[in-house]
């Protein structure tokens, strides 16, 4: 913005590349940001949940007269006395619903899990209903319950109903067994870690009101426009008779994707007493929906004398809820990172009497790359090959199980730039090497490997008089910058200040975008604003064309430039109009332009489209007390094209850590007795201190793709967690020669 | 959390009443406020302590007086507390977070209740809430759970780090009720659950914590306070040891041991401070002390849901911490390695 024009430079500077400060920063940290919680409306009632404390059985009544008898009390809902609500399992489905027949709040008197909604105390203000919740009574007839899923593991069951966008586990290529069986070296490794739950700060809460027929919510919602249709199908509306708003989400990590039981009683209670309800959870309730599952995995390598991959096998088994076959793909990640040419992978399912399982950050990868990459340090120590060669060595470039190339994979870069800037090969290779004091200090990595999904999504761009522009889709921010991103593409392709420029968001009303999830919302809605700002370009030059004496009459598009607020001719860049000038010349208040951006199908098929990692990291070991410090990370990511180095790095350490906690800390811990869990809370359930993580390098290695998608961006939500647990498992192993496999690591095992 | 009155002590013998007439006493509310959105604490009443004059630290050479409404921050930041019993401020600054130790108060660090994932699910069978209910956490997870002086009715751990540390100074803990002052020993101040776990500690129930008193002896030149837990800030102990030592002439001459995270109490064992006095300062000493005070340890539990190792933690734990002090090397608390 010096003034000086430069005929290479096609923006403004703050777009894609420039390290802009995240545009909604200020208001996040001067807590003006309102988060669903925070609205409120005159005349709002409250509701507050009553949990089930049993895992399974039935309701045989209530005693509702304590409650009932708290000044303020309007309503109490219950499985017996509530409005009518649908009954067809597809009246309820959301978008991401894996197969099965999704819950329904306070429906019948069967209790599917323990936290399952049982009762909705509705009141004046949120105290009152809190209090008399504390005084609902419940009378359960409760039954056997299942809920520990190594009592089950001879009940697994490979899912017959496979959940739409998850790919079940690849065809098996070659003979895995007997290759193994023939491998000159091999190991087995069976790897358990602990459900997890996501527990973003911000608690899940919905308001809701009717106005004219029309249903609007403030909701938490990784997706305004699916949480907007799932309400339709529920009430019986149209999609355009419900509007749900969510401008910023505290923290999601997958959470956020499936509506939650607060959002449905909220609606429904709002409806049955034409007023606006606002339902809160609780921090424990936030440990009665969606979370990572316990997953048991064995993994199998053989390798020939020099080293190389003849068989992997790779089986998992998770749990799952009795209504619904959740799943994620764990195992379906070795085929494609490595080259061999004998792989077999196994999924399979046990129910218990929990909720169903919910996409975690990097659903599936986080898991399956856990337990691959800790064997396959397991192999490389075996053969007497450094993990890094290892890997190298091992790398395919190809994705095997689909037999397509992939449109980049800068993973080697990845892996050298990575081991360079951690100073691996200073490294003892032999376990217990490294010493300082009591601590033994090791050092391991592991690679990571995630999609590079695009969705088909709209924008829409509006230029007003004042030369602002607006852009907005359906999508969502749940810390993940996207706010960020869509003003610096658009300032890329309108040529204007991110100053200049807001984006909408979380607002089921705005253009379609698909769910914030999988890493995807970058490049498809990213895509969906450049064509909505090329689209509104467009009109511009149209607009400027005909303005008479203009210097644009006759031009063509490809022959202007949208630079520092002016539209220019690029060969005679001081022939310029302000866009403002433009604005005015049109007679218009604004000028709007809408437009989709989908993958394109032919590429699809012709590429596969990954994003991967490296993760290394160093590890002090207390010898005599298993205390265990992570020193240093550095995480090396191939991820095509970076939007903005500091979102995107935000991201990257944000994965980083979750991935320290999975390996270190984090662990619903179950109670089979009584069928629940029993830390719900942040001081008992455990997630990274400050105190537990060090200093974290994260670098972007190059890896232009323009075939990937139009912006050559692959997402960065997930990657930076994958693999990371295995890298500090593996680095423990170098410090101190045992293999703990069983997550999270904490002193017990390691004593 | 239920509805529940409020009223603001206006002296400390207004206090005395409000509490004898069955008010309960509130200060920082770190723990008080959490157990009552929990349902777990349904008091009638809240009695607020926080405009009585109890914020005075007074150190003499005949020890230190530290009221009752001193926040644990402001405690451990005292520059004489820090320089002459630094075992007292890195206790406490071992504890909870920079947030929690700026509103909990010395007094209320001692009224806190109790660690157990149990106590903490209203709808369970609880001894120390529901004293008859039954303990339901024996049988269950009990990683977190005692492994000295716990009985059939309760397994809880007492989860403070400070009074650990008062444990081992031989501080006193000054209540004052209607029949006026009195001075009980820390390491008498909380008791062992017997049948009657609800009880959590012997202050009077018509009492208030006015003071915690320090004699002189600080033990400055061979302390450590060593916290062991599931990550390396924020979380309580599994095990925590307050270790203090007297060395002259190259042995012991007077020796403190507390433990913490491993009983409904601190636990303090003076058989094996004494088996240390005349000794050399050795690894074989600190191992005979710990094997003197683990000696009566259970387990409840073996495997990744039991506290079995707990057992075998605590004697490294101790030996260490002893060893940290003998050698001059206390563990710090900002720097987490263990040293």
């Amino acid at each position: 913005m010096d003034g000086m024009f430069d005929p290479s430079r096609r923006n403004s500077g703050d777009g894609p590349g420039r390290a802009l400060p995240r545009v909604d920063g200020l208001a996040k940290v001067t807590g003006s940001a309102p988060y669903a919680g925070d609205f409120a409306l005159p005349d709002m009632l409250y509701g507050v949940v009553v949990s089930s404390r049993i895992a399974r059985g039935r309701i045989t009544g209530y005693d509702l007269d304590a409650a009932l008898a708290v000044p303020g009390v309007e309503r109490i809902y219950t499985c017996l006395d509530r409005p009518r609500m649908p009954a067809s399992a597809h009246r309820w489905r959301d978008m991401v619903g894996p197969p099965g027949r999704p819950f329904r709040p306070l429906y019948d008197t069967r209790i599917l899990y323990a936290g399952q909604p049982v009762a909705l105390v509705i009141a004046r203000e949120f105290e009152i209903a809190r209090d008399a919740a504390a005084r609902v009574g419940v009378r359960y007839e409760a039954e056997a319950h299942a809920t520990k899923l190594e009592r089950y593991l001879d009940q697994a069951y490979v899912p017959p109903k496979k959940r739409e966008g998850i790919p079940p586990p690849a065809e098996p290529r070659g003979d895995a067994e007997r290759a193994f069986a023939e491998a000159d070296c091999r190991i087995v490794g069976e790897y358990v870690s602990p459900a997890e739950y996501h527990n973003p700060i911000e608690l899940f809460g919905s308001l809701a009101w009717w106005e004219g027929g029309q249903l609007k919510v403030y909701d938490k919602t990784q997706g305004a426009a699916a949480t907007a249709q799932y309400l339709a199908s529920v009430f019986g509306l149209g999609v355009d008779e419900v509007q749900v708003t969510s401008p910023f989400v505290g923290g999601a990590f997958g959470s956020a994707l499936r509506p939650q039981y607060q959002l449905f009683l909220a609606a429904m209670a709002a409806r049955d007493l034409d007023a606006p309800v606002r339902v809160q959870l609780t921090r424990p309730q936030m440990f009665s929906f969606g979370y990572r599952p316990r997953t048991r995995q064995r993994v199998g390598i053989g390798t020939d004398a020099s080293g190389s991959l003849r068989a992997i096998t790779h089986d998992a088994i998770a749990g799952t809820s009795v209504f619904e076959d959740y799943q994620e793909a764990v195992v379906n990640w070795a085929g494609k990172l490595y080259a061999c040419d004998n792989v077999r992978t196994g999924y399979e399912l046990v129910k218990l009497n929990l909720y169903s399982p919910q996409d975690t950050r990097a659903p599936g990868a986080a898991l399956g790359l856990y337990a691959l990459e800790a064997a396959i340090d397991e192999m490389a120590h075996a053969s007497g090959v450094d993990p890094v060669a290892f890997r190298l060595a091992n790398d395919s470039d190809r994705d095997r199980d689909m037999d397509l190339p992939y449109t980049s994979k800068a993973l080697r870069s990845a892996l050298e730039q990575g081991a360079a800037a951690f100073g691996w090969n200073e490294r003892s290779p032999t376990p217990r090497g490294t010493r300082d004091g009591h601590t033994l200090i090791g050092h391991g990595m592991a690679s990571g490997v995630w999609d590079a999904m695009q969705m088909q999504a709209s924008a829409v761009a509006t230029l007003r008089a004042d030369g602002r522009l607006e852009v907005g889709s359906a999508t969502a921010d749940m810390g993940t910058g996207m706010y960020t991103v869509m003003v610096q593409v658009a300032a890329d392709t309108l040529g204007l200040p991110a100053a200049r420029i807001t984006a909408r968001l979380g607002d089921s009303s705005l253009p379609m975008a698909p769910l914030a999830g999988g890493s995807w919302s970058a490049a498809s809605v990213g895509a969906a604003v450049e064509n909505a700002t090329l689209a509104l370009a467009t009109k511009l030059h149209a607009i400027a064309a005909r303005l008479p004496d203009s210097a644009f009459v006759g031009s063509r598009f490809d022959q202007v430039a949208f630079e520092d607020g002016e539209l220019r001719l690029r060969a005679a860049p001081e022939r310029a109009i302000r866009l403002e000038a433009l604005l005015a010349a049109s007679g218009d208040d604004a000028i709007t332009a809408t437009a989709k951006a989908a993958p394109d199908p032919a590429s699809q098929k012709r590429w596969a489209r990954n994003t991967h990692g490296a993760q290394f990291v160093e590890v002090g070991v207390d010898e005599e007390l298993g205390v265990v410090q992570v020193r240093r990370v550095v995480a090396a990511i191939a991820a095509g094209r970076i939007i903005n180095p500091l979102t995107a790095r935000s991201q990257i350490i944000g994965g980083v850590v979750m991935g320290i906690g999975m390996a270190l800390h984090e662990e619903a811990m179950l109670d089979d007795r009584l069928g629940r869990m029993v830390n719900r809370n942040l001081g008992e359930y455990h997630v990274p201190a400050h105190a537990d993580i060090p200093p974290i390098e994260v670098i972007f290695v190059d890896e232009p793709d323009p075939e990937v998608n139009q912006l050559g961006v692959k997402g960065l939500g997930e990657i930076g967690i994958v693999g990371t647990a295995a890298a500090v498992a593996n680095a423990i192993f170098n410090a101190t020669g045992r293999r703990v496999r069983e997550l999270p690591i904490t002193l017990d095992k390691l004593i | 959390m239920r509805s529940f009155g409020y009223a603001r002590a206006g002296s400390l013998a207004e206090a005395i009443a409000a509490r004898a007439a069955g008010a309960t006493p509130i200060a920082g509310g770190t723990n008080l406020i959490d157990l009552m959105k929990l349902d777990v604490a349904r008091p009638d009443r809240l009695l607020d302590l926080n405009g009585l004059d109890l914020r005075g630290i007074e150190i003499g050479p005949e020890g230190a007086r530290i009221g009752a409404l001193v926040s644990n921050a402001d405690l451990a930041a005292h520059q004489q507390i820090a320089a002459r019993y630094p075992l007292l401020a890195s206790a406490l600054l071992a504890g909870a977070t920079g947030q929690l130790r700026n509103a909990a108060t010395t007094g209320g660090n001692l009224m806190q209740r109790t660690r157990c994932y149990y106590f903490n699910e209203a709808d369970t069978p609880c001894n120390k809430r529901s004293p008859g209910a039954g303990c339901v956490a024996i049988g269950g997870v009990t990683r977190i759970h005692a492994i000295l002086g716990a009985s059939e009715h309760c397994i809880a751990v007492h989860p403070s780090d400070m009074c650990v540390a008062l444990a081992a100074l031989d501080a006193q803990v000054i209540a004052e009720g209607p029949a006026g002052e009195r001075a009980i020993p820390a390491s008498a101040f909380h008791r062992l659950p017997g049948d009657t776990p609800e009880r959590d500690n012997t202050l009077g129930d018509d009492e208030i914590i006015t003071a915690v008193t320090l004699p002189a002896e600080g033990f400055a030149d061979h302390y450590s306070y060593l916290k062991l837990r599931d990550r390396l800030s924020y979380a309580f102990a599994l095990v925590s040891v307050a270790a203090a030592l007297r060395i002259e002439d190259g042995r012991i001459a007077e020796a403190r041991l507390a433990l913490g995270g491993v009983a409904h109490k601190p636990w303090r064992d003076q058989e094996a401070e004494a088996a240390l006095i005349g000794r050399e300062p050795t690894r074989a000493a600190f191992a005979d002390a710990a094997a003197i005070v683990l000696a009566p340890a259970r387990a409840q539990g073996s495997g990744p849901e039991g506290n079995a190792f707990k057992i075998d933690l605590a004697r490294r734990a101790i030996i260490r911490a002893f060893d940290q002090a003998a050698r001059r090397t206390p563990q710090s608390q900002t720097h987490k390695q263990v040293a």
